[in-house]
């Protein structure tokens, strides 16, 4: 029976429980239901939840590992060699896919034409079908309808035992209430665990690839090479340190870029603008931070590089030979950041009390004396780790490098130059149709540790900075 | 005999530091004061009494226009300081302020060391030609403030680490470091234990000697104990202003009476 | 008290004394209102900047992406010749079909022919060349048009056929005679034809709802882009985004506020939250590569996948919002609950919860908008580098066939060579920044509707 089907089927027979527990404990309680501990429908639900909870998580859990089991249960068939596996294994299941589509009998169908007939039913294979192939095809489909049959079967007692077993615990005096209660929170508990799985997924597709990566090439090779240059067709020299040196100047620039702009911004909007100003520039300078950063990738891409060569390309100074480089990206990603940092600042400088303010205002100082001499250093350890949440930023973002920063990794002093970063030779060695086996591939998973434990650093240090700055003040 | 005529005479030739004449305060649609008049003596300690939202604090903010710092508050009227207005367009409040010092109603050291928070107001107004200048400016101000025995061997230790009453002492020091001619203070014991209260009326008292001092208070005991004249505010109202002595044993309005009695505020 | 000096305490110290009188103001307290003066201009000019890269980027969006709205057509009237279509003369739409959109171009070189006659424009150029003039999609659109309905065939009917990319670009500007001098698709002389068949009123320039609705088109069709099928693909992530998140963030954060004990591993969560928060996005699509198709097996490209990197992007974020807004409903709700006999659990789902959900609708359209935006993570999950040329197949279909969304779109046209496509990319950014000024206008008026203060 298809898992949608059997979905179905259980939810009905969680609807019918929940229709009889509520009457059982009506029935129990002669129809009083001041004599019930919980309402009626907390014994329904109590019903409802036994059913679902156990016989879904089976369902998928069973969904799941059945392709895995039965794939490693007919790969002896094909009789191949490690490299082979995973691609007949692709074929296997497509025909055995296709199979079950043309409705024959899988016990006599043979390898001749099968391709072609695979076909018209919308299969499209690579190559003609071989009889071990087929074989493993055939003994696939055999497996997978017994697995259904058993997963069918499976699901279906649980969800019937535990509909029975339920409303036969179901009397006046069961705390329905509390039961399902406990249900609940298990559920939140679990949607609170997701954060911690998403977290343990990341690391674990991390550090299992990069593992793998550094088994096909020395890690000294990656963390010292001042060379990039990986070649599908071998002896590539995978040296992550010119990516390094990319990521951080673009990432310098960029800070350049904001870190003043936004904090002066910030310290006008808050110190000195009328509320009528703020009112309006404020959320005005937040849409720079609302704009999704593949706008900022074209607008470096055409508008900004374009710009940049005109004032310093062959044309002018002569010192840019094409639209993308260090200081475009830079530039760009600076100005994305500046909301970032001066909303950041914003919050910090108003976190300075007032009374400190006042203090230095009566001592005769001017509003510019109290905000540099007084506010800034106050506001200080908050500022630096808003910068390091906005450098975090920085190191991490992909479309506007993707675009604007160019694809040479060198090292190079010139900000004029096109260089790359560790984000976007992720994005490079990980599209298009590479060998997910190969060191090419497999060096976006280092690059992605890298990257993950650099912003992971800093966002911790970053956030420990600012909460321990706003505890000095409350 | 000698000795209080002395006194008396010394009065005779007080002369008026600070003069208000019919002074409103607005914030927004609120009318904070309503036309207050008053005369603050130089060399002597001026008290504001009366109950919690009645004027007092914000007209003592009139004085060195600290109110130009919040942006709904409105200040008419005529405040004179040494007979010129300080209202007057060509006043720079930043000079008015290192003229009329301010000590607030919570310490407010600035997280620096004790050393550079006394000397940020002389260091601002460039009052001092050198390190060793500063060094006496520094010293100096500590002493009147006496705190210095308590604050001579941790000079470069942070404000912020000082007691209650330590942290207060030293905003009266930062004050009285830019020489200002007259002192305001808002409610300076309100967040001090008994003994540090008692160490700082006694400080208010040595610095009458060379400021006019002007002091808002809760504690109608502590304006006995430190001023020699008292104003009485109500609802936004100078209601009386005299003598100390006089408004605490025979008060002229009945609603000051009230007050010191214990029956409004 | 006589040895006092009459005006302040000097003592013995040297010190610098300011001006007498508060009226005049002395040399250092002038130079100090400069300073001051000079500080202000700082934080002003650093706002102006802020505001003006605003304007600029706002600037170039609109100015480079309007004319994807827009296009180039000719309206031309082609003789649906039996001979050629249909010799046999039986309507057999198999027969009708072996005719390929090849055998149709001969129709349009005729057509195009005739109407530069009979509008009397003089050219040298041959019948062949004035079809370049042409989208090379137009003998597909005549070839639909005859099979969907062969009744045309023998009549003389007019087209509305897509001008060719570089005849658009004259048009709108972009292309001008110098920058045809070595381009191989078009020659100044056909741009003479234009200017002429543009004086005739043949070749008009009007509002293109294709680029809004239609699909992408391949490499050498500029002209015949589109991002509906994109925004198609964006709808389904968004979809799967808001199915997935806003419960599992609304639960979690229920539990993280309402239920969890304060002890290390609630404080473990919270940190957890808070860091996934500022993991960079590429992260998360190396996670989604990893654990959506390496690992469970599912389908490449497809919206779904790309839904659930982009919840699991978007869960920090609700779950801050959702968590802020529950904090802000006041205990005394909580406590007046719990008084009159409700169970914890009671008291957060009938009286908590519905007060927060203004907060948390608000937070989720936010959240969403971030989502919608995001390129990155779907770059690594296979949303990009082909052409979403078809809508799927069904409802459901269309969580797992291959698709691409808005931004995946926009950076594939970005990439693309001919600069044609640029004006696309433009176009699509300003489709996408509609959608994001929707949805935080929305949030703006869920806030404004329903904000509470206690």
């Amino acid at each position: 029976m298809p898992a949608g089907w059997l979905l179905l089927l259980v939810l009905l027979i969680a609807a019918l429980g929940y229709g009889l527990g509520r009457r059982r404990a009506l029935v129990s309680a002669g129809g009083n239901i001041r004599v019930l501990h919980s309402l009626p429908a907390a014994y329904g639900w109590n019903v409802a939840m036994a059913v679902l909870i156990p016989s879904l998580l089976v369902l998928a859990l069973w969904s799941f590992a059945a392709p895995r089991v039965i794939g490693a249960m007919v790969v002896p068939l094909l009789g191949a060699g490690e490299g082979e596996v995973s691609l007949l294994m692709g074929d296997v299941r497509r025909v055995a896919e296709g199979l079950v589509r043309l409705g024959v009998d899988v016990s006599t169908v043979a390898p001749e034409g099968l391709r072609e007939r695979l076909g018209e039913v919308g299969i499209a294979l690579g190559q003609d079908v071989s009889p071990a192939t087929l074989a493993a095809a055939a003994r696939y489909d055999v497996l997978a309808a017994r697995s259904d049959w058993l997963m069918t079967v499976l699901v279906l007692a649980i969800a019937l035992g535990a509909a029975a077993w339920t409303i036969r615990r179901t009397t006046s005096a069961l705390r329905a209430r509390n039961e399902v209660e406990r249900g609940v929170l298990g559920l939140l508990v679990a949607a609170a665990l997701v954060a911690i799985a998403t977290t343990v997924g990341i690391v674990l597709a991390l550090i299992s690839n990069t593992i793998k990566f550094f088994g096909l090439y020395p890690a000294t090779d990656f963390f010292f090479g001042t060379t990039w240059s990986p070649s599908f067709g071998g002896g590539s020299e995978l040296g992550i340190l010119p990516l390094v040196w990319g990521t951080l100047y673009i990432s310098a620039i960029s800070l350049l870029v904001a870190v003043p702009l936004g904090l002066l911004s910030a310290i006008y909007l808050s110190e000195y603008a009328s509320p009528r100003v703020r009112a309006w520039a404020k959320p005005m300078l937040e849409v720079l931070a609302g704009i999704p950063s593949i706008v900022y990738g074209l607008f470096a891409l055409l508008t900004v590089g374009p710009a940049l060569l005109v004032v310093f390309g062959d044309g002018g100074l002569g010192i840019m030979q094409g639209g993308t480089a260090v200081i475009t990206a830079g530039l760009v990603m600076g100005i994305m950041l500046i909301p970032f940092v001066s909303s950041l600042s914003d919050d910090i400088i108003n976190a300075v009390p007032q009374a400190i303010r006042d203090g230095s205002l009566g001592l005769g100082a001017t509003p510019s004396e109290t905000i540099r001499q007084v506010v800034i250093p106050a506001a200080l350890p908050g500022i630096m780790g808003a910068i390091l949440l906005a450098a975090s930023r920085a190191i991490g973002e992909t479309m506007i490098v993707v675009l604007g920063a160019g694809a040479a990794a060198r090292l190079s002093l010139n900000p004029f130059d096109a260089m790359t970063t560790i984000t976007a030779k992720i994005v490079s060695q990980l599209t298009g149709d590479s060998d997910f086996n190969s060191p090419e591939a497999l060096v976006a998973f280092a690059l992605g540790m890298t990257l993950f434990v650099v912003t992971l650093a800093l966002n911790v240090l970053a956030l420990w900075i600012v909460r321990r700055y706003r505890e000095q003040y409350e | 005999m000698n000795d209080l005529r002395l006194f008396e005479r010394a009065q005779a030739v007080d002369e008026t530091k600070i003069s208000a004449k019919g002074v409103n305060v607005h914030y927004g649609a609120a009318h904070a004061l309503k036309d207050v008049s008053v005369e603050i003596g130089d060399r002597r300690v001026t008290a504001f009494i009366g109950p919690s939202g009645c004027g007092k604090s914000t007209f003592l903010r009139c004085l060195n226009r600290m109110n130009d710092t919040i942006p709904s508050a409105r200040v008419t009227g005529r405040i004179e300081l040494d007979g010129q207005d300080i209202y007057d367009p060509r006043v720079d409040p930043v000079q008015l302020r290192a003229k009329v010092g301010m000590v607030f109603q919570k310490p407010n050291p600035f997280p620096k060391s004790i050393y550079e928070n006394v000397a940020y107001g002389p260091r601002i107004h460039g009052l001092a030609r050198s390190r060793a200048d500063m060094d006496a400016i520094v010293e100096k101000a500590l002493r009147r403030a006496a705190l210095w025995n308590e604050a001579k061997d941790r000079l470069n230790a942070p404000g912020t680490g000082l007691s209650g009453g330590q942290q207060q002492r030293l905003c009266i020091a930062r004050a009285v470091a830019t020489e200002p001619e007259v002192l305001l203070m808002d409610e300076p014991c309100s967040a001090l234990d008994p003994i540090a209260t008692a160490q700082v009326e006694e400080l208010i008292d040595e610095l009458r000697q060379n400021y006019s001092v002007v002091i808002v208070t809760h504690s109608m005991q502590q304006a006995a104990r430190v001023s020699q004249r008292t104003a009485f505010f109500h609802l936004g109202h100078l209601v009386e202003y005299g003598e100390t002595g006089q408004i605490f044993t025979n008060p002229r309005d009945p609603r000051t009476e009230s007050y010191i009695s214990g029956r409004i505020g | 008290m006589t040895d006092l000096p009459a005006n302040g305490p000097a003592g013995s110290i040297p010190v610098h004394r300011p001006a007498r009188s508060i009226l005049e103001t002395d040399a250092r307290t002038r130079a100090r209102n400069r300073a001051e003066a000079r500080f202000r201009a700082y934080g002003l000019g650093a706002l102006l900047a802020g505001l003006a890269f605003l304007a600029i980027l706002l600037a170039s969006i609109l100015w480079n992406g309007l004319g994807a709205f827009t296009q180039t057509r000719l309206a031309l009237p082609v003789e649906l010749t039996e001979s050629e279509l249909d010799p046999e003369g039986t309507r057999d739409p198999a027969a009708l079909a072996k005719v390929s959109t090849f055998g149709y171009e001969d129709l349009l070189e005729a057509a195009m022919a005739r109407l530069v006659a009979e509008e009397g424009i003089a050219t040298e150029l041959e019948p062949g060349d004035l079809a370049d003039l042409l989208s090379s999609g137009a003998a597909a659109q005549v070839r639909d048009a005859v099979l969907a309905d062969p009744s045309l065939i023998g009549r003389t009917v007019t087209f509305d056929v897509l001008a060719a990319s570089r005849v658009d670009g004259y048009v709108k500007g972009r292309v001008t005679r110098e920058s045809l001098a070595d381009d191989r698709n078009l020659s100044p002389a056909h741009l003479d034809v234009a200017d002429a068949l543009i004086a005739d009123g043949d070749l008009t320039r009007g509002f293109n709802p294709a680029f809004v609705l239609g699909a992408d088109a391949s490499e050498k069709r500029p002209e015949a882009a589109g991002i509906g099928i994109a925004m198609l693909g964006s709808l389904y992530m968004m979809l799967v985004v808001l199915g997935l998140s806003l419960p599992i963030g609304v639960a979690a954060s229920i539990y993280l506020e309402e239920f969890a004990p304060k002890n290390r591993f609630t404080d473990f969560i919270e940190v957890n939250i808070a860091n996934l928060a500022a993991v960079p996005s590429i992260v998360f699509g190396i996670l989604g590569l990893v654990a959506f198709i390496q690992f469970a097996g599912l389908p490449t490209s497809a919206p779904l996948v790309g839904g659930l990197v982009l919840t699991l992007m978007t869960l920090p974020t609700i779950i801050i919002v959702t968590r802020a807004s529950l904090k802000a409903v006041p205990p005394s709700i909580r406590d007046a609950a719990l008084g009159v006999g409700a169970s914890r659990m009671q008291a957060v789902f009938h009286h908590v919860l519905p007060l927060a959900i203004p907060g948390i609708m608000t937070g989720t359209i936010i959240g969403m908008a971030r989502a919608l935006g995001e390129t990155a993570p779907l770059l690594l999950i296979g949303m990009v580098g082909f052409v979403a040329s078809n809508p799927p197949d069904g409802v459901l279909d269309g969580f797992v066939s291959p698709n691409s969304a808005m931004p995946a779109q926009i950076y594939e046209w970005a990439k693309r060579a001919d600069p044609a496509f640029y004006e696309r990319a433009w176009g699509g950014i300003i489709v996408l920044l509609v959608f994001l000024l929707l949805m935080n206008l929305a949030a703006v008026l869920v806030r404004r509707r329903f904000e509470r203060r206690w």
